[in-house]
């Protein structure tokens, strides 16, 4: 096996147009799983973890450029008041060690239905930013996902940083596992309301071949927020109760070991109910984003 | 955490002085070493010039195999060696209990993952990648995956005298031995065999498969002897049942077969079975070179034998004032494709399968079955978690049925000294099982969780996946007791050697304890360090490393080594003692009776004579080896099940204060408290640590450990989705240490390990219980289970 440290992003994006089968590894935290149970066997492995580039945040054009390279450690520390619901989703993955060294990028490009940044990219609307000696793209996340394990991304990209708008009103993020820490998600739900656009965004994970919205949810509540955007007045338990169905109902589960098709649509209907309940709750105390 | 207590007061239970006596919380000679990453487990192993072993196993549960074509493999550059069964020049089959599993596959595979083939190469890599070019070309039956099926008994016995209703299945491929698909039925048989009671309640109990998890992978490395014999270093349970079973296969005389413990990362009754061990002295023997196996964890899940899932049905009579009258049981274990400890296991469910609890009228038919689903054998606990489930549960059931509290219910009905057990055998030491419940009553419970704005998610069912902020929680508080055999039973010989060696080195008093005992974790080394230096009046205590240079001391399972190797390093030290006092004796002209060993010198009370060990010794070693027996028990009646069975009954029970989502069937277990009887707390940190440990390990089986088997395949070997308590999932405990003390034991001293592990699981359903109202027949609860879906 051989192994490349590019120094620079021009190196890396080199390296990874001469080597199409290298396998790029961040955090290692998936790649490293992949090796040691012999699913992976790589000629060459690409560590982008000298790129400095990859490292950073910072914004433009108003948006989060979260570099692909940044641990969950940092997001929960450094962007918790921007991104709430990718600190939350973030505060669920693995265990302190995982958070360390796992990254948002490294999560886009396995690209699992089950991985917890993208219910909460989804919601927020995210771009992932993907580039190639051929040049740069902006790709809409939610178009990002193209079946299980299978991204947007081509064989001689790489993703440069995710764009997240940073938050304009509450953000949640819940995930049913079967222990109380370090589990995968049997099913997983991220919300965003977005105050400013008078809109919400929703993102369900592991409860269908690819991470998704739920857009007919989206647009319920969205018209039944219409008037209460600007009186903040309490959200009937009725409207809640039925954005968890529509929620639910834009799933497409299946009976697997961490759990069954049934109970991941329930599962996702209480999740979205609680979390609008929260967040709603949130937004009429005067949620100070959106004051 | 709470410091235990340890009751009944009265005389100070330890003797004190330094390095750490009986009753002490002596420090563990390992565990420096280990809490800094530098202890040397059995994956450390190394040697330069040594090859990796590597297992090709089957991919079916069941098939037979038309042929095997070794050769692609052998072409591979760095490969050493290819072998098959056609290589064991001894018997081809071992087992613990019973020679019926292959060394190496002969023509039928029986499990999926059985061994098929080996491979050394000088890179592990190398001998993986050739093992896959071994073609095998298998004819693949379809398996036989329920236990009570391969019995011929799908539907529930109607609890009659009659096994003959055990018919096996016709079909010719579902006979999985020669000898058929009974592994063991053991019948239980007391009092009126048609009774009758007011209130009768009746459940059918089922218990998912639970994996020891050990952390430390099955490894070890076998080195060829000068002598043609083989020296083995390996991570196991007991050497000399590994090393009869060795010399068994490779048709060789123990003198050539020789075992060293290496680092033991757990064990839990897991590596009671071989794993790699022939594998790699096959190996080393046939390329005259060190070699080299570890598991990985996947491998590890297929290495290992697993706790026997179970189905039950339970039937229990009582009168109105809630005193039993009778309980018929129908309890079946699924051991899988070989017989492993299946016997033996059979043994423990079906004596102890209805709980600590004074029961007139008995029928109990317990039955261990084999089929092509992952082989079953020893894990801690032992045929008595699976069954604690489904006897707790009902005497819930029962108390539910009756309007009686179920703490009350189980006190009324409770063993005590001189009470007779199902099989007829007497109690003759304390078992203060009332008194164990009605302590955790008296225990405070913990406060009610923040909710709503003040929440703090590790405190609540989901932890910070952030499902809940108090909404669908409610919390449930259950109790279960459980009491287990310790040591062997059923007439077993069962024995520990010590030799220990008492001399004088640079002017210090040194004494060395060698025995085979295995250090698995538990902290025996440690005891018998406490043990020497309080019987020799020594600091200095050298533990020997544990090989087969000295006589077997029996298996580190069954909660055993404290009880019969502490007895016989007790035994042993007495004997050594006894001829130093006796030399002293010459040298003071006093008689022995009135000398004692203390501070490294032999000092008598009355004349304050005090003499260094140095001038009785001088440059002698004084040497003793004892072979120590606990008291015989007997074979049990094969019609009835009646006999004096087993030497001695560990006591424990568990209290648990569970918050459950009942929306999303999320559990929070807020606190476990335990109460235990150990007769003598040896070492009480230790005790501590063995309660935590088991109370976490029955925690785990009740909501989340279970090896998914589908169609013999199983689905989650890894820990992905094989799920083990975290921080989160394992709360603050309260612990309460008894010793009244067993009159027939070593210091009147009680096994410890095994009983949190059976009483703390059933706790916790009954606490999910009753906070859902729900029946909860099955375990591991599922959040399915809890919500319908
Ligand atoms: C114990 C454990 C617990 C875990 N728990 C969770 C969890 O709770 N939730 C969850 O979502 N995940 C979990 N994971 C999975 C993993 O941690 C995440 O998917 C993580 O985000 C991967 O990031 P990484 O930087 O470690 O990726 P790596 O392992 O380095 O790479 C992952 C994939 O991305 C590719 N890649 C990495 N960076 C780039 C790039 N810049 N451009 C193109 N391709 C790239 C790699 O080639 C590889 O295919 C867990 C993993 C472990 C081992």
């Amino acid at each position: 096996m051989e192994f490349l440290q590019p120094a620079t992003w021009e190196e890396a994006l080199e390296a990874r147009a001469a080597s199409r089968d290298a396998v790029p590894i961040a955090g290692g935290t998936d790649v490293m799983v992949g090796i040691n149970f012999g699913r992976l066997r790589p000629a060459l492995l690409l560590d982008l973890t000298r790129v400095p580039e990859l490292q950073q945040w910072g914004t433009d054009d108003g948006a989060v450029r979260l570099g692909a390279g940044v641990p969950y450690a940092r997001v929960i520390t450094e962007l918790g008041d921007r991104l709430p619901g990718l600190a939350m989703a973030a505060r669920t993955i693995g265990s302190p060690q995982i958070r360390n060294r796992g990254t948002v990028g490294g999560n886009l490009a396995t690209a699992s239905p089950a991985g917890d940044a993208h219910p909460a990219l989804l919601a927020a609307g995210a771009e992932v930013e993907v580039a190639s000696v051929r040049g740069t793209r902006r790709i809409p996340v939610a178009d990002f996902y193209r079946g299980v394990k299978r991204s947007a991304l081509a064989d001689d990209e790489l993703v440069a940083a995710v764009r997240i708008p940073p938050r304009t009103g509450p953000q949640q993020y819940s995930k049913i596992g079967t222990r109380n820490a370090m589990v995968i998600a049997v099913a997983a739900f991220g919300l965003a309301l977005h105050p400013d656009r008078r809109a919400v965004g929703t993102g369900i994970g592991s409860a269908a071949p690819t991470p998704r919205r739920a857009p007919a949810a989206e647009e319920f509540l969205a018209g039944e927020l219409d008037g209460l955007w600007e009186s903040r007045a309490e959200l009937p338990p009725a409207t809640a109760a039925r954005f968890g169905e529509l929620v639910a109902g834009a799933a497409a589960p299946i009976d697997d070991v961490r759990g069954t098709a049934r109970y991941r649509v329930h599962a996702l209907s209480v999740m979205a109910r609680r979390t609008l309940t929260w967040a709603w709750a949130d937004y009429r105390k005067g949620d100070p984003a959106c004051a | 955490m709470s410091t235990p207590t340890r009751t009944p007061a009265g005389a100070p239970s330890s003797v004190g002085g330094p390095g750490g006596r009986i009753g002490d919380d002596a420090q563990r000679p390992d565990g420096v070493l280990k809490v800094r990453g530098e202890f040397a487990y059995a994956s450390d192993l190394w040697m330069d010039d040594m090859l990796w072993g590597v297992t090709l196993r089957s991919p079916h549960p069941y098939a037979r195999i038309r042929s095997v074509d070794v050769g692609p493999a052998l072409a591979v550059p760095g490969v050493h060696a290819v072998l098959t069964s056609d290589d064991v020049p001894g018997e081809k089959v071992y087992g613990l209990e019973l020679a019926d599993q292959p060394v190496l596959a002969l023509d039928v595979v029986r499990y999926q993952g059985e061994p098929v083939a080996l491979v050394a190469a000088d890179h592990p890599d190398t001998a993986r990648r050739a093992a896959a070019r071994i073609v095998v070309d298998y004819d693949v039956w379809e398996p036989v995956t329920d236990a009570r099926a391969a019995l011929g008994h799908p539907t529930w016995n109607q609890v009659h005298d009659a096994p003959a209703a055990v018919t096996e299945l016709s079909r010719e491929s579902a006979h999985l031995h020669p000898h058929g698909n009974l592994v063991r039925h053991l019948k239980v048989r007391k009092g009126d065999p048609e009774p009758t009671a007011d209130v009768v309640v009746v459940g059918e109990y089922e218990v998912g498969m639970q994996d020891q998890a050990f952390l430390g992978p099955e490894s070890g490395l076998a080195v060829p002897g000068e002598d043609g014999g083989v020296d083995l270093y390996v991570a196991t349970q007991w050497l000399h049942v590994d090393q009869r079973q060795i010399c068994s296969a490779l048709a060789m005389p123990p003198e050539k077969v020789r075992l060293t413990l290496a680092g033991v990362g757990g064990a839990f009754g897991g590596r009671e079975d071989l794993s790699m061990h022939v594998h790699a002295c096959l190996l080393a023997l046939h390329t005259g070179k060190p070699v080299k196996m570890s598991y990985n964890r996947e491998e590890s899940f297929f290495g290992h034998v697993h706790r026997h899932p179970a189905t039950m049905r339970y039937e229990h009579g009582a009168t109105r004032d809630g005193d039993l009258v009778y309980v018929k049981a129908e309890i079946f274990l699924d051991g899988g494709a070989y017989a492993s400890s299946t016997p033996a296991v059979v043994g423990n469910a079906g004596t102890m399968g209805l709980g600590p609890y004074v029961v007139p009228n008995v029928h109990v038919d317990c039955y261990g079955a084999y089929t092509n689903n992952p082989p079953c054998g020893a894990m801690r606990g032992f045929g008595s978690v699976q069954t604690a489930f489904a006897y707790e549960a009902q005497m819930d059931a029962l108390a539910a049925e009756l309007g009686m509290d179920p703490v009350e219910l189980r006190c009324r009905n409770a063993m005590e000294l001189g009470s007779e057990t199902p099989t007829g055998q007497v109690v003759d030491s304390p078992a203060p099982v009332a008194e164990l419940l009605r302590r955790l009553v008296a225990m405070p419970l913990p406060p009610e969780p923040a909710t709503g704005d003040d929440v703090d998610l590790r405190h609540m069912p989901g932890g910070v996946s952030n499902t809940t902020h108090g909404e669908g929680v409610r919390r449930g508080v259950g109790y279960a007791v459980a009491y287990k055999n310790v040591a062997f039973s059923e007439g077993f010989d069962d024995y520990s050697t010590a030799r220990v060696r008492l001399e004088v080195v640079g002017g210090e008093a040194v004494a060395t304890v060698h025995t085979a005992a295995a250090e698995v974790g538990q902290g025996l080394v440690t005891v018998e360090q406490q043990i020497a230096r309080t019987e020799l009046g020594v600091d200095a205590v050298v533990v020997h490393p544990k090989d087969t240079a000295v006589g077997s001391a029996g298996s580190s399972s069954a909660s055993r080594q404290t009880y019969v190797t502490g007895g016989a390093v007790k035994a042993a030290c007495e004997a050594v003692r006894g001829r130093v006092l006796e030399r002293a004796r010459g040298l003071v002209g006093r008689p022995a009776g009135d000398l004692r060993l203390d501070g490294g010198k032999v000092v008598s009370d009355l004349e304050g004579v005090a003499l260094p060990l140095a001038d009785v010794l001088g440059d002698d070693a004084v040497e003793e080896t004892v072979e120590w027996r606990h008291r015989p028990t007997q074979a049990l009646d094969p019609d009835t099940g009646q006999g004096f069975a087993h030497v001695q009954y560990a006591f424990s029970a568990h209290r648990a204060v569970v918050d459950v989502d009942t929306e999303l069937g999320l559990v929070k277990v807020v606190e476990m408290a335990c109460t235990q009887d150990v007769g003598k707390a040896i070492n009480p940190q230790a005790v501590v640590g063995q309660i935590q440990g088991g109370t976490a390990q029955g925690l785990g089986l009740a909501v989340m450990e279970e090896i998914l088997v589908r169609d013999g395949r199983v689905q989650n070997p890894s820990f992905t989705d094989y799920l083990i308590p975290t921080v989160l999932d394992m709360p603050p405990m309260r612990i309460e240490v008894l010793e009244y003390a067993d009159p027939h034991a070593p210091y009147g001293l009680r096994g410890v390990g095994e009983a949190p592990n059976i009483s703390s699981g059933p706790a916790v359903l009954a606490a999910i219980r009753q906070a859902t109202g729900l029946p909860l027949r099955r375990v591991p609860v599922r959040p399915e289970h809890l919500t319908g879906t």
